[in-house]
């Protein structure tokens, strides 16, 4: 069958002396209407690009002011009033300490949560509340969450302004998002898994945990990856529980491997309860100074949270596409 | 011991052979640890629900402490025109706060619905599968930068350049804030319309080409119309993320909460002041301080209601497809 509706002997008798190619050249409203998609595409394109272009705008912009100002001095100095002798040594070592004990916290819970949700929960309206309410849970404002870190974690449980409060709210930040990407991929296992396991006389649990998990976890890793690395982005929550924007020291003073192993035990008794600044605050309080200096060093230390943010969205990506690369093990 | 454990529960039941005739039942101590896994992993579900509950009354509380003072009425809250918890003469009014908030957010959606959804028009619709494969993860970036980096971007890049179109402009203004807000939820709005357009059939599109409808009429009579509940909803959705988002006009629209509806003036908003008050000196327990949680039970309602009327729109009015 042709393409074209008409046939030739037709078209003649519609526009009799004319040599046609194709209707679409002969008709002005269908011609007209194929140049506004042409037009509509391209604009398309346009928006599309946007995205592009102010990306790049943005990196090239951030990298020009930022690397000639990073050397390894600017890692290794505590914030100062002078701009040229000001680093990132404090902030650095206050976001590992907070990235590392929001992990603690934020992960065994979201992944129970979702195990919970996707393999055990009965249908019944409770199950229903606790989806509806992470839903809106994860567009809650991060500062709404700072305000309760303040209430509940800083004054509450007279935590104070330390490691352990700023940890503590930035899970509270992060479970939903843990949770949702958890969800999906656990259901992405295949169930005839789940059946094979159950059918030779495993239990729930054991199914969920010697089968399930093993082969969620990839996809479980990504999510979590990714939702870490908005904490290490966050600002407001922690400006809210009050991480100081000038702190010339680290979490217990703990700096090398010596100070670890003179003392294990300050690693997990004093420095969660030291007061703490993270790279965003730190960025955020040289942008807020009217001098030029504490720009450059503002975009020094954003050179620096990029990379660190990069590298751990392609180690995510990495992950995702080995997993999509192998698929579910038995099909 | 095992046998005269007996239970209906769905645990044990799952055992039983399906003609129920043949009982497989666990051992006791099995059957134990399933169960308290299984409420180990209730207890982290119905955490959520926890946080949701501190959250609610913890604003409710403090802010009742909030209109607990002399001179503080929900009224006036709602109604006085002034904002000046920091001066002598305070007035708790919300209107500046709200007004800059509102206006910051409808630039930045201006800048963001429009690009937005013809970005995933065109990474839907018509994309070849390469540049699509591109153009996604790109996004994917520009939606993970931390927005204290937007917020950089803003005050050092995007005023200089307005200041040079725009004579006269402040170095803190809200259309920086704005349109550099819209360039942050611009990937969010895009990838949740594109999941919305995606879920169109195909069966739908080739019934339009069918009728002669070219691309472009399939594309804005057919595609976009089936999938509008999910690209409003995702409109909302940004609506609400601009409202809640704190760096970029805490670092690029001023402290100064006047009631204007100028772009170009310097304004303060409900999230700015939050952050304004918490990084100042200001002791726990004054007016000023408290001031603080009945901004933050504004914002959340705020935040709250477009989330919630997001919900409904999908739920009420979405097409469904086999």
């Amino acid at each position: 069958m042709s393409r074209e509706v008409y046939s030739q002997r037709d078209r003649e008798a519609l526009y009799p002396g004319k040599p046609t190619e194709s209707l679409r050249e002969m008709n002005p409203t269908i011609q007209r209407s194929h140049r506004w998609g042409e037009v509509f595409k391209w604009i398309s394109i346009g928006a599309a690009a946007t995205g592009v272009i102010i990306l790049a705008v943005l990196m090239i912009d951030i990298f020009k002011d930022g690397v000639p100002r990073l050397d390894w001095e600017f890692m290794q100095e505590y914030p100062s009033r002078n701009p040229e002798d000001a680093g990132i040594k404090s902030a650095l070592y206050g976001s590992i300490w907070v990235i590392v004990f929001t992990t603690i916290f934020a992960l065994p819970l979201g992944i129970a949560a979702a195990f919970y949700l996707e393999e055990f929960a009965p249908q019944n309206r409770l199950t229903e509340i606790i989806n509806i309410n992470i839903a809106n849970l994860a567009a809650v404002p991060s500062i709404v969450y700072g305000i309760l870190g303040l209430a509940l974690f800083v004054r509450f449980f007279a935590l104070g302004r330390s490691v352990l409060a700023g940890a503590m709210t930035m899970a509270l930040l992060i479970l939903p998002i843990i949770i949702i990407s958890s969800r999906e991929a656990i259901r992405g296992v295949p169930s005839s898994l789940r059946e094979a396991s159950m059918g030779l006389g495993a239990t729930k649990w054991q199914t969920v945990w010697h089968h399930v998990l093993p082969q969620a976890f990839p996809g479980i890793m990504t999510g979590t990856i990714l939702a870490l690395s908005r904490a290490i982005g966050e600002t407001a929550p922690l400006i809210m529980i009050g991480a100081l924007t000038f702190v010339p020291y680290v979490p217990g003073n703990i700096e090398t491997l010596h100070d670890i192993l003179a003392d294990p035990m300050a690693l997990i008794t004093f420095a969660p309860l030291d007061g703490f600044t993270v790279l965003p605050i730190q960025i955020f309080n040289w942008v807020s100074r009217p001098e030029n200096e504490f720009h450059m060093a503002a975009a020094a230390a954003i050179v620096v949270l990029l990379v660190i943010l990069l590298s751990m969205n392609a180690l995510a990506v990495i992950l995702r596409y080995r997993f999509e690369q192998k698929g579910p093990q038995s099909r | 011991m095992d046998s005269d454990f007996n239970t209906t529960d769905r645990t044990a039941r799952e055992f039983q052979g399906k003609t129920g005739k043949q009982k497989f039942r666990l051992p006791f101590r099995q059957y134990f640890a399933e169960r308290s896994i299984k409420s180990v992993l209730f207890a982290s579900g119905i955490l959520s629900i926890f946080v949701t509950v501190g959250i609610v009354v913890i604003l409710l509380w403090e802010s009742s402490r909030f209109f607990g003072f002399e001179d503080v009425t929900l009224v006036k809250f709602l109604t006085d025109t002034q904002w000046t918890p920091l001066f002598a003469d305070k007035h708790f009014g919300i209107l500046p706060l709200l007004v800059g908030t509102l206006m910051v957010a409808i630039i930045a959606l201006i800048v963001a619905l429009p690009l937005g959804l013809l970005s995933a028009i065109y990474l839907s619709e018509y994309a070849p599968k390469r540049i699509r494969s591109i153009l996604k993860p790109i996004l994917e970036i520009l939606a993970g930068i931390p927005t204290v980096v937007y917020g950089y971007f803003a005050l050092v890049t995007v005023t200089p350049f307005l200041q040079k179109v725009i004579p006269g402009l402040g170095v803190f203004n809200a259309l920086s804030a704005g349109l550099v807000m819209g360039i942050m939820i611009l990937p969010m709005v895009s990838s949740l319309s594109e999941d919305a357009i995606r879920v169109v059939p195909t069966s739908l599109r080739h019934a339009s080409f069918g009728l002669g409808a070219t691309k472009f009429e399939t594309t804005t009579r057919v595609v976009v119309p089936a999938s509008l509940s999910g690209i409003v909803s995702a409109f909302i959705l940004a609506a609400s993320r601009a409202i809640g988002e704190t760096m970029i006009v805490t670092i690029a629209a001023g402290m100064n909460p006047t009631l204007t509806f100028s772009p170009l003036r310097s304004i303060e908003t409900m999230t700015a002041y939050i952050v304004q008050v918490s990084l100042g000196d200001t002791p726990v327990g004054t007016l000023e301080y408290q001031s603080l949680f009945a901004v933050g039970m504004a914002l959340f309602i705020m935040t709250l209601f477009f989330n919630i009327i997001s919900n409904l729109i999908v739920k009420k009015y979405r097409e469904v497809y086999q």
